[in-house]
C-alpha cells in the first residue's frame, strides 16, 4: 500500500512556532556573554565552579537545544515527511517551559536556591518530555524511515537520558554518593548531552541538509547504515562501564577506550562532510558552509585533544584541559553548525511562507523577497567574524583566563547580539511583506 | 533493469550542475558565459519538468487513483521553481548579480528540497505503480 499523503507540505507549522525558539536562543547567547564578561576569570578557574554550570547550560539548554527543538518541530514534516502531532500547542508549550526551565536552572546554580532549582528541573523536566512525547510520536509514524529518521530518533532517545540524568543530579538524592561518583555521573549526562544528543542529531542532519545546501554527493552508505547506530550503542556500552567503574568493578581505562570508539565515529563523521564539502558543486562564498567549516574542525580538534589527554595523564589531570574540551565542543562544534543553519533555515521559511501565501491570494502584485533580502550576506559574515573571534579568544581564555577572557565575553556579545539583530530584521521583512499581501489581497477580492 | 529513481535522479545531478556552473560565473561577473549556462540550466530543468508532467505523473496518477496527492504537491513547487526561473531570467537580462544570488539562493533550496522528496519517495513510489512498464515510460520520457 503506497502512503502519498505524507508528501504535502501544508503540514509545516505556522511560521510563529520556530521563529520564537530561533529568536529566544541569541538571547541566552546574550546572558552568556554576559556572564563570562563580568565572571569570566572565575568562569575558567574549574569547570566545577558554579558560573561555569550555568554557562554551559546557557549555551547547551538556551543556545543549542532550544534552535534544535524549533527546527526539529519545523523540519519533521518536511524531510520526515511526518508532522509533529498538535504542533501549535506543543511548541508554545516547550518553547515557554524549556526557556523559563533553563533561565531558572542557570539562576540557580548561580544563586545556589534550592527551590528555584526545583522549580527549574520541574519546568525543563514537563518541557522535555513534552517535546520528546510530541517528536517520538511523529518519528515513529514515519513510514519511510531513512537513516536520517533512525539518527533522529537515538537523539531523541539521548535527549530523554541526558534529561533523566540531570534531574537525578539535580535532586540531591545523590548526595551520599561522594564527590568523585557524582562527577563520572555528571560526565555520563554530559556525554548523552553532547554526544548523544547534539551530536547525533547533527548527524542525523547532516544525511539531509549537506548535501542539499552546498550541492554535495551523498554520504556514503555505510556510513550513513552505520554511524548513529555504532555511537548509540557504544554511548549504552561506555555509560554501563562508567557505572561500573564508579563502584569500582571494572578500571576507569574501560571505560576510556569505549569513549575512543565513539569519539573516533565523530572524527569518521567530521573528515567525511570536510571532503563532502571539498567536493561540493557550488562553489560560490556561503556563510553557512564557513561556520559548518569550523564546527567540523572543533569536531576533529575535540577528539585529538581526548585522545592526547588519555595517553599523557599529566594533560588529563589539568583542570584547562577540561575546560578547553568544553569549549572547542559547545562553542566550537555546537554553536557554529547551529548559528550557520539559522542563515538558511530563517530566510527560506520567510520565503516559503510569504511564496505560499502569494499564491492562494493570487496576488502577484506584491513581491516576495528573496532568500538574501531577508539576511544579507554582509552582516551575516560580519556576525560570523566576531563568533569565530569570540570562539579563539575562549579557547584562550581557558589556557590565560586573565588576559583574554573579557575579550572573549566581548566578541560572543558582539556576535549574539548581530545574530539578534539578523534575524529580527529577516522576521520584520517577513511581517512586513505579509501585511502587504494580505491588504493587496483583500483589496483585489473588494 | 534501470530504474525510475535512477534515471530521474541523475537528471537531477545534471541539472545541478549546469545550476552551479552558472551561479558561479556570475558570481565572478562573466556574464557572457553564466547566460550561455543559464540558459541550458533553464532548458534542462525545463525538460525534465515536462518529463515528470506529461508523462511520470498522469502514468502514476492512472495507477494509482490519486490525483491529488503528491503529484499535485510537485506540481505546485514546479510552478515556483517556474516562477523563480522567470525572475533570475530578468535578473541575467539587467546583469543584476545581486539579484541573480539572492534568487539562486532561493532556487537551490526549492530545487534540493523537492529533488529530496523525489527522489527519497515519489520516485520509489512510482517505480513500484508502474512496476515491469517503467522501462517503457522512461523511453517515453525521452522523446520529449
Amino acid at each position: 500500500m503506497l502512503n502519498t499523503a505524507n508528501l504535502s507540505l501544508d503540514q509545516a507549522p505556522p511560521i510563529s512556532i520556530p521563529f520564537r525558539f530561533f529568536v529566544t536562543a541569541p538571547l541566552f547567547g546574550i546572558a552568556a556573554a554576559l556572564l563570562l564578561l563580568f565572571k569570566g576569570p572565575e568562569l575558567f578557574l574549574t569547570r566545577w565552579s558554579p558560573f561555569t554550570l550555568g554557562l554551559t547550560h546557557l549555551i547547551t539548554l538556551g543556545f543549542l537545544a532550544m534552535v534544535m527543538c524549533g527546527a526539529l518541530l519545523q523540519m519533521l514534516p518536511v524531510i520526515a515527511g511526518s508532522p509533529v502531532p498538535r504542533v501549535v500547542l506543543v511548541g508554545t508549550l516547550c518553547h515557554l517551559m524549556i526557556t523559563l526551565g533553563s533561565a531558572l536552572l542557570v539562576h540557580a546554580f548561580i544563586s545556589g536556591s534550592l527551590v528555584g532549582e526545583h522549580s527549574a528541573l520541574a519546568l525543563m523536566g514537563g518541557g522535555v518530555i513534552i517535546f520528546f512525547i510530541a517528536i517520538s510520536l511523529a518519528l515513529w509514524r514515519v513510514e519511510n524511515v531513512s537513516h536520517s529518521v533512525i539518527a533522529m530518533r537515538l537523539a531523541v532517545v539521548a535527549l530523554m537520558i541526558t534529561l533523566l540524568l540531570g534531574l537525578l543530579l539535580g535532586s540531591g538524592l545523590l548526595g551520599f554518593l561522594g564527590f568523585g561518583n557524582i562527577a563520572a555521573l555528571v560526565d555520563v549526562h554530559l556525554g548523552w548531552g553532547m554526544l548523544g544528543w547534539v551530536g547525533l542529531l547533527l548527524v542525523g542532519i547532516s544525511y539531509q541538509v549537506v548535501p542539499m545546501f552546498q550541492v554535495t554527493p551523498e554520504y556514503p552508505v555505510a556510513v550513513r547504515r552505520w554511524l548513529a547506530p555504532s555511537i548509540f550503542g557504544g554511548m549504552l556500552v561506555w555509560s554501563g562501564f562508567s557505572f561500573m567503574a564508579m563502584q569500582g568493578l571494572v578500571d576507569t581505562r574501560v571505560t576510556s577506550v569505549w569513549m575512543s570508539l565513539i569519539l573516533a565515529g565523530f572524527a569518521c563523521y567530521a573528515v567525511v562532510t570536510l571532503r563532502l564539502q571539498r567536493l561540493r558543486k557550488r562553489r560560490i562564498p556561503d556563510v553557512t558552509l564557513s561556520f559548518w567549516r569550523v564546527g567540523m574542525v572543533s569536531v576533529l580538534l575535540s577528539a585529538l585533544l581526548w585522545g592526547v589527554a588519555q595517553l599523557v595523564p599529566a594533560v588529563e589531570q589539568d583542570p584547562r584541559y577540561h575546560l578547553f574540551l568544553g569549549v572547542a565542543l559547545l562553542l566550537g562544534a555546537g554553536v557554529s553548525v547551529i548559528n550557520g543553519m539559522l542563515y538558511k533555515i530563517v530566510p527560506f521559511l520567510s520565503w516559503f511562507h510569504l511564496q505560499n501565501r502569494q499564491v492562494s491570494l493570487m496576488c502577484m502584485s506584491v513581491q516576495v523577497p528573496n532568500m538574501k533580502q531577508f539576511i544579507r550576506d554582509r552582516y551575516a559574515r560580519m556576525q560570523y567574524r566576531l563568533y569565530l573571534a569570540s570562539l579563539v579568544l575562549a579557547l584562550a581564555s581557558t589556557l590565560q583566563p586573565s588576559w583574554f577572557s573579557y575579550l572573549a565575553g566581548m566578541m560572543f556579545l558582539g556576535s549574539n547580539i548581530l545574530l539578534l539583530v539578523n534575524l529580527s530584521l529577516a522576521m520584520t521583512r517577513y511581517r512586513t511583506t505579509n501585511a502587504a499581501l494580505l491588504a493587496e489581497g483583500a483589496v483585489e477580492k473588494g | 533493469m534501470t530504474t525510475i529513481t535512477e534515471t530521474m535522479a541523475r537528471d537531477h545531478r545534471h541539472c545541478d550542475e549546469l545550476f552551479a556552473e552558472a551561479e558561479e560565473l556570475i558570481a565572478q561577473g562573466d556574464w557572457e558565459q553564466g547566460r550561455e549556462k543559464f540558459e541550458a540550466f533553464r532548458n534542462t530543468t525545463e525538460n525534465h519538468f515536462s518529463m515528470e508532467e506529461g508523462v511520470l505523473f498522469p502514468g502514476f496518477e492512472q495507477r494509482t487513483g490519486q490525483s491529488m496527492g503528491p503529484t499535485q504537491v510537485m506540481r505546485m513547487e514546479h510552478v515556483q521553481m517556474r516562477q523563480l526561473m522567470a525572475d533570475m531570467e530578468d535578473a541575467v537580462a539587467h546583469e543584476d548579480d545581486e539579484r541573480y544570488l539572492g534568487l539562486s539562493e532561493t532556487m537551490m533550496m526549492v530545487m534540493q528540497q523537492h529533488n529530496m522528496k523525489e527522489e527519497q519517495m515519489l520516485y520509489p513510489m512510482a517505480d513500484q505503480a508502474y512496476a515491469t512498464d517503467a522501462e517503457s515510460a522512461l523511453k517515453e520520457m525521452k522523446m520529449i
